[in-house]
């Protein structure tokens, strides 16, 4: 008997503990239903974006990257007096979270985001495995979203509020089969992937497919997993096939290691990847071994145009060090969000999401941005060559 | 042929340092009967180490190429360095707790893992970027076989790998501390009776295993030159198959460890080679289930029924 | 002999309660939870907001995970390592089964949901029943999910079970990792109907996304779903606990030895107990599967998610099914509590594992037992004692003065 009523408070202790601790986080009385997408409880004159983003674990560098990029892009439009809305002024806040690079995280930091900071834009996720769980929150509260740089072609078929800024994988491996097909002269190519992100396996899938269409031949196909060190088994099997050139579609830290043990087995082909090798890391540790390799990006900070030239001399001055391509990329992010505010009706997220859609011909550090009907970027792929221990800017593939 | 030689000689590589990390755990374990969760974490902060004095001393000597004696030097006070670590956490966590259930004393090596790692992320530790170790050996190629180079670099850390385990079988079997510890790993109790410094024993097989994680560490970081992170999963998997090794060797037994640590190595590099590539962990865990299945004791150790 | 045997008999229908009384005691909570559960739903998103609702949300099924953890590691005293495996495994093929479920019955993934479950804000509320068709096979998934998390811990259990204790908690260790390669090597997500139709049943099975993740699940998880099965959970293992079943899981425990000596087969329950630990592992992997802006992916099996687990089950106390939940509602609120948070220059946020790490070496030297030990939070002598210790503390000040 006194068991079950322990049992019974007990239950209803525990539920009024969730409420407590729910309670600290009490929010300001917003409309039963959610957000909504209309920045009522904006301060009059504020606009707040948030940014969700890897900031610390594993994948640290790429959050805080790309968290700079769109920083520098707040302080110049508020340093210009802030963007226009319908002929109102506003200031801009930005507000990041932190997703530690968990995909399991994107929806609680999305959901804080759009319902207690109340913002009308959202930016982010690198990974693409994160930016596929936060999307589908944006598209349910109908906030836009807009990713810099998760290249997977899934997250903006999530829905219509969804956009990204940069190419999409089967144009990133098409570009770089074309490169190898046309450039290198490559016949025969060996595949080197990292089986655990969806980045890697679908890279190499569009690699693969547009090498073949092109006529040159997958000699090989290997795979790793994150956190492996070791992969002299997979070059010494690469090695057996000969082949003109290695694609290794994976993360820096990786590369630096496939790198240098393949440098060590005397295998002396170009290797080729895509921009997950983005990182100064990957030159400072591969050294020598990376000579000679070729990766796709969205921009090099070497292209002589003018856009890159002030954007690489602002950024140097506030953190320091050469920008990488989540950077350049963070940084159209918000510039194209400023930019469509200013031609949106209003903030709703309707007029914002229409106004975002519509950008055709944006100029950004990363080259003219267009978004076609899916809400993707129609853009150039760049490829750039290690030499004399510089990456250095060797090619522009235009999309079609 | 290449192949195989190349395949051969890699899984010989890997398989030296799981042997050399897998005599940690087997030492720990034999004495104190915990897994001592860790000792990768040891590992890291080996190679981190010898990452740090490595560059402090290029940087005081200027080398152009690194002196003979450079390597040896930087494996001492990493050694010393790792050995010193080990006492203290034993000290610090493991002994307040000694005599414990099992279960407290796993979670408190769980704890101190985790404490290790998220530290040496912190920025003003090791940072979360990884990082290059300066070359420490001349890479000069001593021979080749077909299109398989055995350089100075693959000599000198099997060769450190296998003079080190043989000291410890020196140390374990022909001096007085091993007589030691051989007997707390036989029973704490009698051998306290018996008049042996229990505790000096158990701080000196800490010490002694913290010195080959070390040890380890430093090789991988010779071998792989790139350190990664102290967080990375990567070192909870290289930690992970070490004990691994041990287990399939015969938990407890120094010979074990060794044997098990190249089963481990061989078995995941001809894995890689000649089967899938993608399924390296699993051939390895799979392994692990199988010889718990058909020989709980491991290839060399035998069972022990637990009596009161 | 007769006689007495019926003498006993009837002693002991005197003695044993009434059958209404039995069913009331057997009722009485799940009607409980079932009223909690609801005026959860009902209650928390519009009087605390979305966020709240999505942290008690997580909560819920966190303090499923942990409670079905302290079945294996806090009352048989055994130690798992890949709870999260158990928890993958269950979101999979409960994410399966109403994924491809929905587009053979309905032709896509939309959900069919009744008021008390998850939906899309577009859809009008007024227009659904209570329980809708679509609930019917969320329950069936999660069940489905349940089992075959149980079927694998049947699997794992039996051979390393018979083994000393730490040796679980590396082949667990190691399950979970082959678990995650193992869902690293499946096929993509087949997206129509028409599609699912032309391809056999085992191989849906193993479309389910391989690294990109498991999405499209329709989304039914509800704040009432999971403090229904949380409530649901916390009662089955506070009731194991008091059965002789969990007599035998203690004593398991308390020493493995003197139980086998006094005729507990512990193996046989110490299988039991991880199989029932698996099961809610499974059916909380399922809820977590169905929930909106949750991730399902390989990385769920990692052991980073273990690891999460197992601080909850020690904090709160070892075999304290009220202190594992305790402990649930901590670890999920702290990192949230700790954003944005600084001490000076110091952001806090960046030492939250560092201070987990501390709490968990510190609590083994001080309080080996957990938080509460074996005692739940409405232990009355739990209370007792702790104000004994108030009392002697300030009574203990006010000596010194």
């Amino acid at each position: 008997m006194t068991g079950t009523i322990r049992l019974w408070s007990a239950i209803s202790v525990f539920g009024a503990m969730a409420l407590l601790g729910a309670c600290e986080k009490k929010s300001p009385a917003p409309a039963p239903g959610g957000g909504g997408g209309t920045p009522a409880a904006s301060t009059p004159g504020e606009i707040t974006i948030g940014h969700y983003g890897s900031l610390t674990g594993a994948q640290a560098t790429f959050g805080k990257s790309t968290d700079n990029g769109i920083k520098l892009a707040v302080k110049e439009v508020n340093a210009a007096g802030g963007v226009t809305v319908a002929g109102k002024k506003y200031t801009v806040r930005l507000v990041s979270e932190d997703t530690e690079g968990k995909p399991e995280k994107a929806g609680t930091v999305v959901t804080k985001l759009i319902t207690k900071d109340k913002v009308v834009c959202v930016l982010g996720e690198v990974a693409s495995s994160v930016s596929l769980q936060g999307a589908p929150v944006c598209q349910e509260y109908g906030v836009p979203m807009i990713t810099p740089s998760s290249t997977n072609p899934d997250v903006t078929k999530v829905g219509d509020m969804i956009f990204r800024v940069c190419f999409i994988d089967p144009f990133q491996g098409e570009a770089c089969a074309k490169f190898a097909r046309g450039e290198l002269k490559a016949a025969k190519v060996a595949v080197l992937f990292d089986q655990a992100s969806a980045y890697s396996v679908g890279l190499k899938d569009e690699f693969n497919k547009a090498f073949k269409a092109a006529g040159g031949e997958i000699v090989s196909e290997q795979a790793y997993t994150q956190g492996a060190s070791d992969f002299n088994a997979q070059l010494t099997r690469i090695r057996e096939s000969s082949p003109d050139a290695i694609f290794i579609p994976g993360y820096y830290s990786d590369v630096t290691n496939i790198a240098l043990q393949s440098r060590k087995l005397g295998m002396k082909m170009p290797l080729l990847g895509g921009d997950g090798w983005d990182s100064e890391e990957l030159g400072k540790n591969a050294g020598e071994s990376i000579e000679g390799c070729f990766y796709s990006n969205h921009y090099a900070p070497d292209q002589p145009t003018e856009e890159i030239r002030a954007f690489v001399s602002t950024y140097k001055a506030d953190f320091g060090g050469v920008p990488d391509g989540l950077a350049a990329l963070g940084y159209d992010g918000a510039r194209l969000l400023f930019e469509a505010m200013g031609r949106a009706k209003s903030l709703s997220g309707t007029d914002l999401r229409d106004a975002i859609g519509q950008a055709r011909g944006f100029k950004g550090v990363t080259g003219a941005i267009t978004l076609n009907d899916h809400r993707d970027a129609v853009k150039n792929v760049v490829m750039v060559e290690r030499r004399g221990g510089q990456w250095v800017f060797r090619a522009s593939i235009e999309p079609k | 042929m290449d192949q195989l030689l190349q395949t051969l000689k890699d899984g010989i590589a890997i398989g030296s340092l799981y042997a050399l990390i897998a005599l940690g755990y087997t030492m720990v374990y034999g004495i104190l009967k915990f897994i001592n969760f860790a000792h990768s974490d040891v590992v890291v902060l080996g190679a981190w180490l010898s990452l740090l004095f490595a560059r402090k001393l290029e940087a005081v000597t200027g080398w152009g190429a690194p002196p003979w004696w450079a390597g040896a030097l930087v494996l001492i006070l990493a050694m010393a360095a790792c050995a010193l670590a080990g006492f203290c956490i034993e000290r610090l966590a493991y002994k307040p707790i000694r005599g414990a259930p099992r279960l407290n004393v796993l979670i408190t090596a769980i704890g101190v893992s985790l404490f290790l790692q998220n530290m040496g992320q912190q920025e003003w530790m090791f940072g979360t970027r990884p990082a290059n170790i300066p070359a420490l050996v001349n890479d000069a190629t001593l021979f080749t076989v077909g299109r398989v180079n055995f350089t100075l670099l693959d000599a000198a850390g099997v060769g450190t790998a296998l003079a080190l385990m043989v000291g410890l079988e020196w140390l374990v079997f022909h001096t007085k501390i091993g007589r030691g510890m051989r007997a707390v790993s036989h029973s704490t109790a009698t051998a306290s009776l018996m008049g042996v410094p229990v505790n000096r024993v158990i701080s000196t097989t800490f010490v002694i295993g913290s010195a080959l994680a070390a040890a380890g560490g430093f090789l991988w970081a010779l071998k792989y030159s790139q350190i990664k992170q102290t967080a990375d999963t990567s070192w909870t998997l290289l930690g992970l198959k070490a004990f691994v090794a041990a287990v399939v060797g015969g938990i407890g037994n120094v010979r074990g460890a060794m044997l098990g640590g190249l089963a481990i190595g061989m078995l995941e590099m001809f894995g890689a080679a000649y089967l899938w590539s993608s399924m390296t962990d699993v051939y390895v865990f799979g392994l692990l289930i199988a010889v718990l299945l058909l020989r709980p004791g491991g290839i060399l150790g035998k069972a022990v029924v637990e009596k009161v | 002999m007769n006689t007495s045997a019926a003498q006993l008999r009837e002693r002991s229908r005197a003695l044993a309660p009434g059958v209404g009384l039995s069913l009331a005691r057997g009722v009485a909570p799940l009607v409980a939870c079932l009223v909690l559960a609801v005026a959860l739903q009902i209650a928390v998103r519009p009087l605390m907001g979305d966020y709240a609702a999505k942290l008690v949300l997580d909560i819920g099924v966190a303090v499923i995970l942990a409670v079905s953890l302290t079945i294996v590691n806090g009352f048989t005293g055994q130690f798992s390592m890949g709870h999260a495996g158990f928890l993958a495994v269950g979101g999979y093929a409960s994410g399966a089964v109403t994924y491809y479920g929905s587009l053979k019955v309905w032709g896509s993934a939309a959900t069919h949901g009744g008021l008390l479950s998850g939906r899309p804000m577009s859809v009008d509320p007024s227009t659904l029943p209570l329980i809708g068709s679509g609930d019917l096979l969320f329950v069936g998934a999660l069940l489905v999910g349940g089992l075959t998390a149980a079927a694998l811990g049947l699997i794992v259990g039996l051979p390393s079970l018979r083994l000393r204790g730490d040796y679980l908690a590396i082949v667990t260790l190691g399950f979970g990792e082959i678990v995650r390669v193992c869902i690293q090597q499946t096929g993509p997500v087949i997206r129509t109907a028409a599609e699912a139709a032309q391809v056999p049943a085992w191989k849906l099975a193993t479309s389910v996304g391989g690294a990109l993740g498991f999405t499209g699940i329709p989304k039914y998880t509800s704040l009432f779903w999971v403090w229904l099965i949380a409530g649901i959970t916390i009662m089955v293992a506070y009731r194991l606990k008091r059965s002789t079943y969990g007599r035998a899981f203690l004593s398991i425990r308390e020493d493995e030895i003197a139980s086998e000596a006094m005729g507990v087969n512990t193996t046989r329950y110490k299988v039991w107990a991880f199989v029932i630990s698996a099961f809610f592992a499974g059916i909380a992997g399922g809820l977590f599967a169905h929930t909106l802006g949750v991730g399902l992916s390989a990385e769920a099996a990692g052991f980073l998610k273990s690891f999460d687990i197992i601080i909850m089950v020690v904090l709160g106390g070892l075999g304290s099914v009220s202190g594992a939940a305790l402990a649930a509602m901590v670890v999920t609120l702290l990192p949230e509590w700790l954003r944005g948070k600084h001490v000076g220059p110091v952001d806090l946020s960046q030492y939250r594992l560092v201070i987990y790490a501390l709490a968990l070496i510190l609590m083994m030297i001080f309080r080996p037992k957990g938080l509460l030990g074996v005692a739940e939070l409405w232990d009355r002598s739990l209370w007792t004692s702790l104000a004994a210790r108030l009392k002697r503390l300030a009574g203990g000040k006010g000596g010194s003065r």
